[in-house]
C-alpha cells in the first residue's frame, strides 16, 4: 500500500504529516525550524527522501534547508565547513544575489514600486522551491523581489536565471499586497526546456529553452486595476496548476477570475462560470483526471475569507465553467480563514486525495477527490504552504 | 578570546547551546568578531548582516557593557571588557510587533 507525506509550512515552523494509503490515521512531526516562517517545502520527484525547505525570519533573513531522509533530519547545505565543533552539519546556502553581470543580457536595477516610482530589486525571501523532475540536486527557487534562481548542487549555491528579469518588461512589474513575489514554478513534464512561472503583480511567463529566455504569457487576462486592462504585464496572478499528463493545459486563479489555457499559456479564457466568487488564491488539478479542477473561493480582495463564514471547495469536472460546491466535513458557520496560494495539493493515490491548509492552522484532507473532508490537524500556526508526496 | 551571545533562534540554527567563544585576530571590532563568528558557523552568514553589503540587518542589535553599539562603526574597537572576554558581545533580535 502506498504512503503519503504531507509537507506543511507555517508562520512558526514546519510540520510533516504521514499516513498510509487509507489516509485516515496520521502521524504529526514538528515543528521543524520552530519560530521561523516556512514559506514552502517540497520533495524531489527523483528522490522522495530529498526535501527542500525555505526558512525565513524577519530578523535573520533567508535560510535554505535540505533533508536526505524524508524530513527526519535537516541541514543547511554549503559553505566551507561541513561539521561544527559539536559535530552538526553546518553551511551557507542562503546567499541569493541578483545577477548584474553584463554577460547575461540586460540586468535590471529597478522595478515599479507601490507609489509608481522605480525601486531597486532587493532580495527578501524564497516563496517557492521546485525540485527538478529528474535530478535531486537541481532545484529552482522563486523569490521576492521577483526572480528565479537555480541550484545544481543541492541548494549549496544559487544562481539567478537573469533572462526573466532582463527580458524587457521588468520595469513595469510591481508588488502586490504580499510583495513582488515569484510564487509559482511549474516544470513541463514532457518538454525539459519549458518552465512556467508566475509573479504578483506581473503575470505569467514561460521559457522554452531551460530558462535562458522568457516571454510574458498573459494574453486573455483582464485586470480592472490596470489602466490598460489587457496589458502585456502587470496582472496579479495568484497561482497556476497543471496536470502532469497534459502539460500544455494550465489553470489559473487570478486575483479575480479563474482562467484556462489550452496552448501552454499563449492565450487564456475565463472559466469562472457559476462560482459564487471568483476571487481566491489556491487552485489545483486532480492527479488522474485532467479536467477536474479545485478552487477555494474567497469573498473578495478586501475580505480574505470564505463567503458567509462557510468554508467551501469548488470542483469542476468539466475543466471549468461548471462548478459544484463541496461541503461535507467543512465548517458550516463562523469560518473566516484564508487559504493561501501554495496551500493546496493533491496526492496520486488511486482515488486522489485533496489537501489544503488554512490561515487558522487547519489542514484538511479529502481522500475521495473532494466528496468528504476532515481535518488532519486543527491548531497549527497559520499555514503558508502544503505539498504532498505519494510514496511507494 | 571574545564571548558572543546569540539570540535563541540563531543558537538553534548554529546548533550551539550557550555563548560562543571566539579567537579574534587583531583588534576586536564588530567586523572582526562577526567575521570570526561566520567563519566558524557559516550557516550564520546572512542572518546577522547582509551577505553582500555586510550591513547589520534592520532587526538585529548589538549590545555590550550595557551600551547599544548597533550604530557604531563596524570598525570601531569594542569595549576593552568585551575584547578581553570579561563581558559578552550580545547579538539581539530587536523587539518587533506588539
Amino acid at each position: 500500500m502506498s504512503k503519503v507525506r504531507v509537507l506543511v509550512g507555517t508562520r512558526k515552523g514546519a510540520f510533516i504529516l504521514e499516513s498510509d494509503g487509507r489516509r485516515k490515521d496520521w502521524d504529526v512531526a514538528g515543528p521543524h525550524f520552530a519560530g521561523w516562517e516556512v514559506y514552502h517545502m517540497k520533495g524531489s520527484p527523483a528522490d522522495p527522501n530529498r526535501l527542500y525547505a525555505s526558512q525565513v525570519s524577519s530578523w535573520s533573513g533567508q535560510v535554505l534547508q535540505r533533508s536526505n531522509d524524508g524530513g527526519k533530519t535537516w541541514e543547511a547545505p554549503g559553505g566551507g565547513v561541513t561539521k561544527s565543533p559539536q559535530g552538526w552539519p553546518v553551511g551557507e546556502s542562503n546567499r541569493f544575489v541578483y545577477d548584474t553581470s553584463p554577460e547575461t543580457g540586460k540586468p535590471l536595477t529597478t522595478h515599479q514600486f507601490y507609489d509608481g516610482t522605480q525601486h531597486p530589486w532587493e532580495f527578501k525571501r524564497v516563496w517557492h522551491l521546485e525540485p527538478s523532475l529528474t535530478d535531486p540536486d537541481t532545484v529552482y527557487a522563486g523569490v521576492e523581489d521577483a526572480a528565479i534562481f537555480r541550484s545544481t548542487d543541492g541548494a549549496r549555491s544559487w544562481h539567478e536565471l537573469p533572462g526573466l528579469r532582463g527580458h524587457g518588461t521588468g520595469p513595469k512589474w510591481q508588488p502586490g499586497a504580499g510583495g513582488m513575489c515569484l510564487h509559482t514554478i511549474i516544470l513541463d513534464t514532457k518538454d525539459p526546456g519549458r518552465i512556467y512561472i508566475a509573479i504578483s503583480a506581473a503575470g505569467a511567463f514561460r521559457t522554452d529553452d531551460g530558462g535562458q529566455t522568457w516571454k510574458p504569457i498573459n494574453r486573455g487576462l483582464r485586470s480592472q486595476f490596470l489602466p490598460d486592462q489587457d496589458a502585456e504585464v502587470g496582472h496579479c496572478v495568484h497561482h497556476i496548476a497543471m496536470n502532469a499528463s497534459r502539460p500544455g493545459v494550465l489553470f489559473m486563479q487570478k486575483h479575480w477570475d479563474v482562467m484556462r489555457s489550452d496552448d501552454a499559456g499563449d492565450s487564456w479564457h475565463e472559466v469562472s462560470g457559476n462560482l459564487p466568487t471568483d476571487f481566491g488564491f489556491a487552485i489545483d488539478v486532480h492527479a488522474h483526471e485532467p479536467e477536474t479542477v479545485y478552487v477555494v473561493p474567497i469573498k473578495s480582495d478586501a475580505e480574505h475569507f470564505p463567503l458567509n463564514g462557510k468554508l467551501r471547495v469548488y470542483r469542476s469536472r468539466t475543466g471549468g465553467n461548471e462548478w459544484e460546491e463541496l461541503a461535507d466535513g467543512l465548517p458550516e458557520r463562523n469560518c473566516y480563514v484564508n487559504v493561501l496560494r501554495d496551500a493546496m495539493a493533491v496526492d496520486s493515490v488511486e482515488d486522489c486525495g485533496i489537501y489544503f491548509g488554512t490561515t487558522g492552522g487547519q489542514v484538511y484532507i479529502s481522500p475521495d477527490a473532494g466528496d468528504h473532508w476532515s481535518p488532519i490537524v486543527r491548531d497549527l500556526p497559520p499555514v503558508l504552504s502544503v505539498e504532498v508526496q505519494t510514496l511507494a | 578570546m571574545v564571548r558572543v551571545v546569540l539570540p535563541s533562534h540563531l543558537r538553534t540554527l548554529a546548533h550551539v547551546d550557550s555563548e560562543v567563544e571566539l579567537d579574534v585576530q587583531g583588534v576586536a571590532t564588530q567586523r572582526s568578531v562577526l567575521d570570526a563568528l561566520e567563519a566558524r558557523y557559516p550557516v550564520l552568514r546572512g542572518t546577522i548582516r547582509d551577505h553582500v553589503t555586510l550591513q547589520r540587518r534592520p532587526f538585529i542589535r548589538f549590545f555590550a557593557c550595557e551600551q547599544d553599539l548597533s550604530h557604531d562603526s563596524p570598525d570601531s574597537p569594542l569595549p576593552e571588557r568585551v575584547a578581553d572576554g570579561t563581558e559578552p558581545f550580545l547579538v539581539i533580535g530587536a523587539i518587533a510587533g506588539g
